[in-house]
């Protein structure tokens, strides 16, 4: 009797384990694409680049790195991204806070703007910038004749990676203080905090890990950022060139340690990135 | 303070919240805003609070008009439903607030807002809990440091929404007498909202009933129970049985001999504990029979059926103490004589 039920026992647990995971095959076979393709579009080319970047040696990719296109390239990026980021940030604050704080006409067409440059390939963003302030675009005539220049200059890259990477602060925002409420803020408000004290001392500190997050991103891109600004850069070495518009350009000079070891420095920032992106999803779900 | 609201009005979209609503609170009263949910009672707290602003209407703070100031100059206390503690802050750094965003010139000394700070946490007897932050803390000690932290700033009208809403039944019964004794204490003009009768009726000296958006009576809770302004009122605080004589031949509780008073109205509101009961004699012919009981600690519940009556008034509560349902010795099923001593009447 007793070893009967002890039978009868180990039978359902087998049924149970049977009906509540796949076969053995489908199991290893979906983790085996996975990794696979992981490895195949993911690791592999990254240490292609490491492995062209190096393949003349350390002295070769100093060299490399040296040159003063490749050096005026990372000094381009980073102030575009030093002006970009911040211009961002205040915007992506500023909207996040009117679309989930107030209401108004325009409200969800609003909503549905901030996307735009997600849904608008990035050609057609620089496209858009050339049309307005290019020599032949609407507001050309104008800035010739008080000759400032924006498109193939600065002006027109900090404008094609703002439009590009304008959505991710707010977008990282919305969900959050849409789920947080404002009874916070009204608390703080009935207390009689002014407004800016409101926002410094009991909106910010709750959002500030998902705002770190969406400048992370927003700043990753803005580094990164290809097409908008091959559109609107006219690839002046030296002068115009980020640090992935030199990449293309070393690399169509056949000049190959050029090319992969200025793409490791963008590999290189997009591993920081990650860990860094991993830290702040960890620390917000602590928060 | 005293508050004054005249003929206030708000709607959200097509929605009236609030059509014409005048009232009118004089200093150091408890006064409970009670009504059914989407009554407006929360959305004319928050006007008085300046959280809303009204379509139409004045809202008046000790005889100023204040409809147009900002919620941050009103020196108002708000005590919110799910008491919105700063999360990121201890219960200290919370209650500190108000005093520590003041402006500079108004601003305590550290010394004196942590003095302030410890009167307030012992007022609301949490003082163990100063370094703790509010996801650390029960309900029922977070609401009360809701409360210090209104406290904080020294408002001259305390305004609370649903401030037990949230809370199990017998914390709930705790923070209420608190509530009152708090009251008491510091004689801060008070109003709450809720949608608990009893509750408005234990903790508050002034009840205003409000529903859909209007005031249906404003007066002291004995007041509003004993002579109910309407029908709405009637059915709203505390039980009541209705007998709507319209479906019926209109004098047919007289002459069942179960109503002493003549018909004054179309509707007959009766509260259970103003229906006696004895065992019928057998030659009475009395339909009605006792169909079940409900033991409520101190009272009892009765539940008669009149067979012979569909409708309104089929099924009929009466209430009464303990030992008197002991004396009338009855069981389920018996025949029994129904007397109303008092009626409500509304047309």
């Amino acid at each position: 009797m007793h070893a009967n039920v002890h039978v009868i026992g180990d039978a359902t647990g087998q049924a149970n384990f049977k009906a509540l995971h796949d076969p053995f095959w489908v199991r290893w076979g979906l983790v085996g694409v996975a990794v696979g393709f992981i490895v195949l579009f993911l690791c592999v080319p990254l240490g292609l680049v490491l492995y062209q970047a190096f393949s003349k040696g350390w002295q070769a990719y100093w060299t490399a790195l040296a040159q003063p296109d490749a050096i005026a390239a990372m000094q381009l990026t980073l102030v575009v991204a030093l002006i970009t980021v911040p211009l961002n940030t205040v915007f992506g604050v500023a909207a996040a806070w009117a679309i989930t704080r107030f209401e108004f006409w325009g409200k969800s067409l609003l909503t549905t703007l901030i996307d735009l440059p997600f849904s608008v390939s990035p050609v057609i963003s620089g496209l858009i910038f050339v049309l307005m302030f290019g020599a032949q675009g609407w507001f050309g005539q104008w800035f010739s004749v008080h000759d400032i220049k924006v498109i193939f200059a600065v002006p027109g890259i900090v404008l094609a990676t703002i439009f590009i990477t304008f959505p991710f602060v707010a977008r990282e925002l919305i969900p959050l203080m849409q789920e947080m409420g404002s009874e916070e803020e009204e608390a703080a408000l009935s207390l009689g905090a002014s407004g800016w004290k409101t926002f410094f001392l009991v909106t910010l500190p709750n959002i500030k890990w998902a705002l770190l997050y969406g400048v992370l991103l927003c700043n990753a891109r803005a580094m990164g950022e290809f097409g908008a600004v091959s559109v609107v850069s006219g690839h002046i070495r030296g002068v115009t060139n980020t640090l992935p518009l030199h990449v293309e350009v070393s690399y169509n000079d056949y000049d190959v340690i050029g090319a992969f070891s200025s793409a490791s420095i963008l590999a290189g920032l997009a591993i920081v990135t990650l860990v860094l992106k991993s830290f702040l999803e960890w620390k917000q779900a602590r928060a | 303070m005293s508050i004054l609201l005249n003929n206030i009005s708000k709607n959200f979209g097509k929605f009236a919240a609030l059509y014409d609503v005048s009232l009118e609170i004089p200093e150091g009263e408890l006064v409970a805003l009670l009504g059914p949910s989407g009554c407006g009672k929360t959305t004319l707290l928050r006007i008085i609070a300046g959280l809303e602003t009204p379509d139409f209407g004045r809202v008046l703070l000790s005889g100023e008009d204040k409809t147009e100031q900002h919620v941050s100059r009103r020196g108002i206390g708000f005590v919110f439903q799910h008491y919105a503690l700063f999360r990121h802050m201890t219960v200290f750094d919370n209650i500190a607030f108000g005093l520590r965003v003041k402006p500079r010139k108004e601003r305590p000394t550290e010394a004196f807002i942590s003095k302030k700070v410890h009167s307030l946490l012992e007022l609301v007897q949490l003082d163990w809990l100063a370094d703790r932050f509010p996801d650390q803390l029960s309900g029922g000690q977070r609401q009360r440091i809701a409360l210090a932290r209104a406290l904080a700033v020294e408002p001259s009208v305390l305004l609370l929404d649903e401030p037990f809403g949230a809370l199990d039944a017998s914390v709930r019964k705790d923070l209420r007498q608190w509530l009152r004794n708090l009251h008491q204490e510091l004689h801060v003009t008070s109003i709450f909202v809720t949608h608990d009768q009893e509750e408005a009726m234990e903790v508050a000296s002034q009840v205003v009933v409000l529903n859909q958006g209007r005031i249906e009576q404003q007066g002291a809770p004995a007041d509003i129970y004993d002579h109910p302004a309407n029908a709405f009122v009637s059915k709203f605080i505390g039980q009541t049985n209705i007998f709507d004589l319209s479906e019926t031949e209109s004098n047919w509780l007289q002459r069942a001999g179960i109503l002493a008073e003549k018909p004054q109205g179309i509707f007959a509101h009766v509260r259970p504990h103003h229906i006696d009961i004895v065992k019928a004699e057998e030659a009475s012919g009395s339909p009605v029979t006792l169909k079940d009981w409900q033991h409520l600690g101190a009272t009892i519940r009765v539940e008669l059926f009149n067979p012979q009556h569909n409708g309104s008034g089929a099924t009929l509560f009466a209430e009464m103490p303990n030992e008197r349902f002991k004396q009338l010795n009855l069981n389920k099923g018996d025949r029994v004589a129904v007397h109303i001593k008092q009626a409500h009447w509304f047309n």
